[in-house]
């Protein structure tokens, strides 16, 4: 018997694997199709205070191995996610959430996470000063050291439960900022959001996206994301949520043989909906393949 | 939704730059015209979302137009090829708000879902007139098809090379149906909405990630929101939208 049991910040999951924000929703989509209580977790579409309509259309567009999206948050909002879709997800899974939170300043981050840390089915809270495709916000904070600190201190003085800032990999030195999370009180960090980038459309000569540049994500990320969480591993004691192209089994053990606590499964989810059951369902295999009895032990296993 | 494998039966060029597939499957996700389905393509990371034209027990049909990268590699896709799929998504057109004499309005790569939707409002014995649109008389296809329906036919092009001369907005005498439903690009469609004195519904196009709800990348804006053109639509009220 393998044992692919893991455990993030105090708290047991059944797997390392987790469905990445922004790519699952609220889980209903993919509850149609599997019990989605195979997973380990999931993290919920970033939310805001105020509900946020996102970005122009085209949002989305196709790169080599992978995609850009420039979706912008749109979510319903802080309150509604809290009255509708909170109770929706119980419906749906059994073990805690992570709730995903984006902001436009300081104190978005912290009165959004001071609601979402009173809700019995969050586990975690992923802050998210990553996103790159809105402007005075997101990304702005988590590009230097002293702001997603900052975003940090504030947000844990408010939040009893385990707070994970989730980092952009649009930096020079993220192991820099990866401490500075760490010093100023996070839990955890995840890592990484999507690598900033752009298309043209060739007929207009134009950006293809209104929003000009979009997120890279899909398996063309996944080796920049596994040096990332292996050189930010190195420089923290705090757990490391390993994310960026992982798309089967063997990427989650490359991920964790990193320094990654736990995965993250995105733009996977987009092309195959069942992907998160599937990389669950072959975890075991991979396991024997490679002589893993415990996921847990590997962790950080390449350093 | 249901993901299925479907075999490539018969793939053949109809028109300009414009395809037929007709492939062999399971279909028990389809239930309503104007759905449509997510194929993947070999070598492209993202599905690529098209309309379903007809479909039976055995199979469907779809019509694509080539108009980037993955449309071009599919023209070269050969007959016993498997392609995996997303089949049954979005959910249609409304048949029950047709009255006796509807009206459909295509416009180029809008023309396909049309067709099933006019298969099904003949068979409830309504009298459909159809006004399809093309650029120029080498892109028109499906003319013969939707005669053969028993629906009245109204080709239109912009150079007059066939048919009527124009736009479709032209050649629409809404004063005569009750309802419309229309697939084409945004400027037809935003045009049909504001001409129509009479209610309608249109299916719209938007690049997607997953098209089954999950991304957020395809969202319209409507009077209650943002909605998702792969999951509240592909189909939207005309009253619905703001444009």
């Amino acid at each position: 018997m393998v044992n692919t049991q893991v455990s993030l910040c105090g708290i047991r999951l059944k797997n390392p694997v987790m469905a990445a924000s922004g790519t699952f929703g609220f889980g209903q989509e993919f509850a149609r199709l599997y019990d989605i209580n195979c997973l380990g977790s999931f993290s919920f579409k970033g939310t805001t205070l105020h509900k946020r309509d996102g970005n122009p259309t085209p949002r989305i567009a196709e790169t080599p191995c992978g995609m850009l999206n420039a979706v912008g948050l749109q979510n319903p909002g802080v309150e509604k996610v809290i009255e509708e879709e909170l109770p929706g997800i119980a419906k749906i899974f059994n073990a805690p959430v992570m709730a995903n939170v984006s902001g436009f300043s300081v104190s978005d981050y912290v009165w959004v996470c001071e609601l979402l840390d009173q809700c019995e089915q969050v586990g975690w809270l992923e802050v998210n000063v990553s996103c790159p495709n809105v402007h005075g916000g997101g990304m702005s904070f988590g590009t230097q050291a002293s702001s997603a600190a900052e975003v940090t201190r504030e947000v844990k003085k408010v939040c009893k439960k385990p707070v994970i800032i989730k980092l952009s990999p649009n930096v020079t030195d993220i192991v820099e900022i990866a401490k500075a999370c760490e010093g100023a009180g996070a839990d955890g960090l995840s890592l990484i959001n999507t690598l900033l980038g752009m298309r043209l459309n060739l007929k207009t000569r134009k950006p293809l996206l209104p929003f000009v540049t979009g997120g890279l994500s899909g398996p063309a990320v996944f080796p920049v994301a596994l040096r990332m969480v292996y050189q930010v591993y190195k420089a923290v004691k705090i757990p490391v949520i390993g994310m960026g192209g992982v798309s089967s089994a063997e990427d989650v053990i490359e991920m964790m043989l990193a320094g990654a606590t736990a995965v993250q499964v995105g733009s996977a989810n987009l092309v195959n909906p069942y992907a998160c059951r599937d990389i669950v369902k072959d975890l075991p295999r991979a396991m024997a393949e490679y002589n893993i009895t415990s996921l847990e032990q590997i962790i950080g296993g390449a350093h | 939704m249901k993901q299925v494998i479907w075999e490539l039966k018969e793939h053949r060029q109809i028109a300009k730059n414009t395809y037929l597939m007709r492939l062999s499957g399971d279909t028990s996700s389809l239930v309503n015209p104007g759905q449509f389905v997510e194929v993947s393509l070999p070598g492209f990371y993202l599905r690529r979302p098209f309309s379903v034209c007809d479909y039976d027990e055995f199979g469907a049909t779809l019509i694509y137009k080539v108009l980037g990268q993955g449309t071009k590699a599919m023209t070269r896709y050969e007959k016993g090829m498997k392609l995996d799929v997303l089949c049954g998504l979005g959910n249609g057109f409304d048949l029950s708000k047709s009255g006796q004499k509807p009206l459909l309005v295509g416009g180029g790569a809008g023309v396909p879902p049309l067709y099933r939707l006019c298969k099904e409002l003949t068979n409830m014995g309504r009298q459909a007139t159809v006004v399809l649109g093309f650029n120029t008389k080498e892109e028109v296809f499906f003319e013969q098809e939707f005669l053969a329906l028993g629906a009245e036919v109204i080709v239109c092009t912009m150079d007059g090379s066939k048919g009527v001369k124009g736009l479709v907005t032209d050649a629409c005498a809404f004063e005569n149906h009750s309802y419309f439903y229309a697939c084409g690009p945004l400027p037809m469609l935003k045009a049909l909405c504001s001409l129509a004195k009479i209610p309608g519904e249109v299916s719209l196009e938007e690049r997607m990630g997953c098209g089954f709800g999950a991304c957020m990348g395809c969202a319209v804006m409507t009077k209650t929101g943002p909605q998702r053109v792969c999951k509240e639509g592909p189909v939207f009220h005309k009253e619905a939208l703001v444009w």
